[in-house]
């Protein structure tokens, strides 16, 4: 083919072929990682959802003890709603990031780079503490905000829906930005200059040609940002109060502090199938974007 | 479609140190096909992104009909373009790129569906509308590529090396069917290249490019027959150089001795001499391998010995090595006298006056 082969594959989303390995090989290859998720993922987790069902007898009491307890579907549907808030939050504040970091060149790429990767590879723990040092009673931000003379009292920040999206929204934006970033960068320089030299202004080439273009990348990050966000605990955990009670932290009551995991079973099925079908419905919508997407 | 004039008055860009394009000053006439020559780096691209409005020259000034266009963003400039490798947006069917332009233009439904049926013609790609270009072959790829930029009737059409990743057939065919859409079209077109052979068949004028300034412009024959430097004499065809020192150089004769192989005397007025080297100065001849003649051995002061014969079917090229060590290529048609020669034979060399080129001995 008398074109450019990365792009190709790139935009028909279909690798050339298998590496050339047979079925015993790949078998083969792929077995310490089929080991590693049956012994240390599929299996725990099976027989969560086993005790949820199975256990003292088969029951679906635990299930129904869900369905009755208003808090439970509270605590799920507030769960969800934070995640879809920081998910977009994460994609309005991403997106502009990943376009700086593909276009930019030379030191300042670097620069804005250091700004994505360094917080990726500090702990969570480390950046949800810098929050609570932000936002507490005589924190940082409280001392400025009275300093100004803009409230008297310290505000209540810490231990607050706002605060948990704030810092999910930090904690998670490397997840947003590396897959937007990475589409980005793969798209030619060229397609944009055609636009414009086809009588697109800059806004128009970017709405109607880079922007669609980058979408896979959009949904890969959204996707990743929104399935991380509905199973978060150490940052809700650490700046949440108990108004923000998310399912991962009702999950890790369930089973540290009460030890009844099949209730907490029965909780993280639901939590699973919901963040699946989720999953599914969220491919089928963007299958807008078939034929340069793997979708 | 009328073809616009384009005038680049001494257009200026530097690259922190490197200076891309250096005082470059072309007028090119309307309708006329401009190829812009040059081994990469040499500023042709840079040129053509300023006229295209991509790159904004640090001086000059760029004319295109009776608009100065200088500072006017790309998207207002009205320039067709074709991209390198087509830069055809993937997410749009054929029929939605080429109306790109018109959509952009705020054209009616009815106008657009009718421009791109007629582009789609123009280019001999009926019935590819509703295709995606990952669905189409490279040489297809091309044609949208060329009526997605004539669609809106653009008066200059600029080509940035638009045939450099087809193979070799479907190039020269491709060559000939963009200089006959240009032609009945009337466009002007600049057409960037680093194949001369490409520059050659297509061009109305040549703009032969070296780092970053114009080293001469003229017409495929006048670029071939006198160039103006050894630079140009070097790239456009091919072309023999042989290093001399200048023994004589007076009203009737000009000598030059050629290292230890012998020596040519030349006719003072009958060859074109670029400049006027005295006696004792370093010259650099230049002769194409189709102006050599082999003549039996001895006969003249320039002889050597056959080291191959390379048949390349309407004719023969022979590969003679001098006493000296330089190695000429001579070229003779296949039907004429000395296809006896083998490798191994010793042959005198004889080269007509009226076709030696002289060049100061310098850079290259």
């Amino acid at each position: 083919m008398p074109e450019n082969p990365v792009l190709r594959r790139r935009i028909r989303g279909r690798p050339l072929s298998a590496g050339g390995y047979g079925t015993t090989a790949s078998l083969v290859l792929v077995s310490p990682l089929i080991l590693l998720l049956v012994s240390a993922f599929a299996y725990p987790v099976g027989r969560l959802l086993w005790n949820s069902v199975f256990t003292p007898e088969p029951t679906l009491a635990h299930y129904a003890r869900i369905i009755a307890e208003p808090l439970y579907l509270i605590v799920l549907w507030r769960t969800f709603e934070i995640a879809f808030i920081v998910t977009a939050l994460a994609f309005l504040l991403g997106y502009p990031v990943a376009y700086a970091m593909a276009r930019v060149q030379g030191r300042r790429a670097i620069l804005v780079a250091a700004c994505v990767l360094v917080p990726l590879w500090t702990s969570v723990l480390v950046r949800s503490y810098a929050w609570i040092v932000l936002l507490q009673r005589n924190g940082i931000v409280n001392t400025v905000v009275q300093e100004m003379g803009l409230s008297k009292a310290p505000l209540q920040l810490l231990y607050t829906e706002g605060a948990v999206i704030l810092a999910m929204t930090h904690v998670l934006l490397p997840f947003m930005v590396l897959p937007i970033y990475s589409t980005l960068r793969n798209i030619p320089d060229e397609f944009a200059k055609a636009a414009r030299n086809l009588g697109a202004s800059a806004p128009q080439a970017f709405l109607r040609i880079t922007f669609p273009l980058s979408l896979p990348g959009a949904a890969a990050g959204t996707l990743i940002t929104f399935i991380l966000a509905l199973g978060f605990y150490i940052t809700p955990a650490l700046v949440g109060g108990p108004s923000t009670l998310m399912m991962s932290t009702l999950i890790a009551q369930q089973t540290t502090e009460l030890l009844d995991w099949p209730f907490a079973g029965a909780l993280s099925a639901i939590l699973l199938v919901s963040t699946l079908l989720l999953a599914a419905l969220y491919r089928r919508a963007l299958s807008f974007s078939k034929g340069f997407s793997n979708g | 479609m009328h073809g616009a004039s384009v005038s680049l008055r001494e257009l200026d860009k530097r690259y922190g140190r490197v200076q891309a394009v250096d005082q470059v000053a072309i007028d090119i006439r309307p309708g006329e096909f401009l190829s812009l020559l040059g081994p990469s780096g040499s500023g042709k691209t840079t040129l053509l992104m300023m006229v295209a409005g991509f790159e904004q020259p640090d001086s000059g000034v760029i004319w295109v009909g009776d608009r100065d266009i200088t500072h006017v963003a790309p998207n207002r400039r009205d320039i067709g373009m074709v991209f390198q490798r087509y830069a055809l947006f993937p997410h749009m069917t054929i029929a939605k790129n080429i109306a790109f332009p018109l959509r952009m233009r705020r054209f009616s439904k009815e106008m657009m569906s009718r421009a791109v049926a007629n582009a789609l013609e123009l280019v001999q790609l009926e019935g590819f509308e509703t295709r995606l270009p990952s669905q189409l072959s490279g040489g297809q790829q091309q044609r949208v590529a060329v009526a997605r930029a004539l669609v809106f009737k653009p008066p200059l059409l600029l080509m940035d090396e638009p045939l450099g990743a087809l193979d070799k057939k479907l190039r020269e065919q491709m060559q000939i069917e963009i200089k006959r859409l240009q032609q009945s079209l009337g466009i002007t077109v600049i057409y960037v290249t680093h194949d001369q052979e490409e520059a050659l068949t297509m061009s109305d004028r040549i703009a032969v490019m070296r780092e970053g300034h114009l080293e001469q412009i003229g017409s495929p024959t006048e670029l071939y027959d006198a160039p103006a430097t050894a630079f140009v004499a070097d790239f456009i065809g091919k072309m023999n150089f042989l290093d001399g020192e200048c023994l004589r150089h007076d009203a009737r004769c000009f000598e030059v001795a050629i290292s230890r192989s012998g020596t040519i005397v030349l006719d003072s007025g009958s060859h074109p001499l670029v400049t006027s080297p005295q006696r004792g100065a370093r010259v650099r001849l230049a002769v194409r391998p189709e102006r050599i003649e082999l003549v039996p051995y001895g006969s003249q002061n320039l002889n050597g010995l056959v080291e191959a014969v390379i048949f390349v079917g309407s004719s023969h090229t022979f590969l003679v090595r001098l006493a000296g060590g330089e190695l000429l290529h001579v070229q003779c048609q296949a039907s004429r006298a000395g296809n006896s020669l083998c490798e191994g034979d010793r042959v005198g060399i004889s080269i007509p006056s009226n076709s030696v080129l002289v060049f100061p001995q310098m850079e290259c």
